[in-house]
């Protein structure tokens, strides 16, 4: 067993042990830091596939910026494990096993079809911003165009949405939408 | 590694999100599980990526990077509004279309 190895066991458990914190926790602010530190684990995974900008990019999109917004939102909204819906029991151990089931069944239909290729050693290259950006600004330079249009549409939609509606505190659909939780 | 290792590894991670996704109510927290299932497809692509030598799956890994991070955006806007309206996040209140 060399280091690549161990590393990838420690890794995997710790993400997968992260993962079911997330879904398992009553805190959503414990959820929130539990997640960041399943994408801390897939950077770790990224940096051992020779994939060393996405390990740095994953960090700071994914843990530094979205996760701060999830966060934000969380302690926005004042939310603890007291305030947290909780599903019946039923629901949670049918949610469970339809997820463990899907699991079993992807796994056993996967286990005999794929050939087991080792990863090889050569070409430790590729996934530096070089090469990256070659691929990147020569074979994909459209769909890069596109995406910033999708980013601004996003920015657009998110403080169309976000704004705060003069004169409409009670009516329309806030008021429908309580009225079955009242009775 | 053989490839079949980071197969498994995304596949329960992405089947963690599932059930995260069925179990829970909190809309954030069903958020955040579809976040890890597109963080486990990511992984299982940068795995083919390493198997073909090639970086093209990398850079399908950046824009499915920069989908989620629109989507965060505007979902994460709307969930702030939904909570303005029925201060809760419970996604069972959202059921009007069922009455």
């Amino acid at each position: 067993m060399d280091i690549q190895q161990v590393l990838f066991w420690v890794l995997s458990a710790l993400a997968i042990g992260c993962g079911l914190g997330v879904i398992l926790s009553r805190n959503p602010v414990a959820s929130v830091i539990f997640l960041i530190l399943t994408f801390f684990m897939i950077s770790g995974h990224y940096i051992l596939l020779n994939a060393q900008f996405l390990a740095i990019v994953n960090i700071i999109v994914y843990a530094g910026a979205i996760m701060v917004l999830f966060l934000f939102v969380i302690m926005l909204m004042n939310l603890n494990a007291d305030t947290e819906p909780q599903k019946s029991r039923l629901i949670q151990v049918a949610g469970a096993i339809s997820g463990g089931t899907l699991l079993l069944v992807i796994l056993a239909a996967l286990r005999t079809s794929l050939y087991s290729v080792p990863l090889e050693k050569g070409a430790t290259d590729i996934g530096l911003i070089e090469n990256l950006g070659k691929t990147l600004f020569t074979k994909f330079v459209l769909p890069f165009e596109v995406s910033s249009v999708l980013f601004l549409s996003a920015m657009i939609g998110a403080v169309v949405i976000g704004k705060r509606e003069p004169a409409q505190e009670d009516g329309g659909v806030g008021a429908a939408l309580r009225q079955p939780n009242q009775n | 590694m053989p490839i079949e290792y980071y197969v498994f590894l995304s596949l329960v991670l992405f089947c963690i999100g599932i059930a995260g996704t069925l179990m829970r109510r909190n809309a954030i927290i069903i958020f955040m599980c579809i976040e890890m299932m597109l963080n486990a497809t990511n992984l299982l692509l940068v795995a083919f990526s390493k198997m073909h030598n090639d970086p093209s799956a990398q850079i399908f890994v950046f824009f499915s990077m920069v989908v989620a991070a629109a989507e965060v955006s505007v979902g994460l806007a709307i969930i702030v509004m939904m909570y303005r309206k029925v201060h809760s996040v419970d996604v069972n209140i959202l059921n009007r279309l069922k009455h």
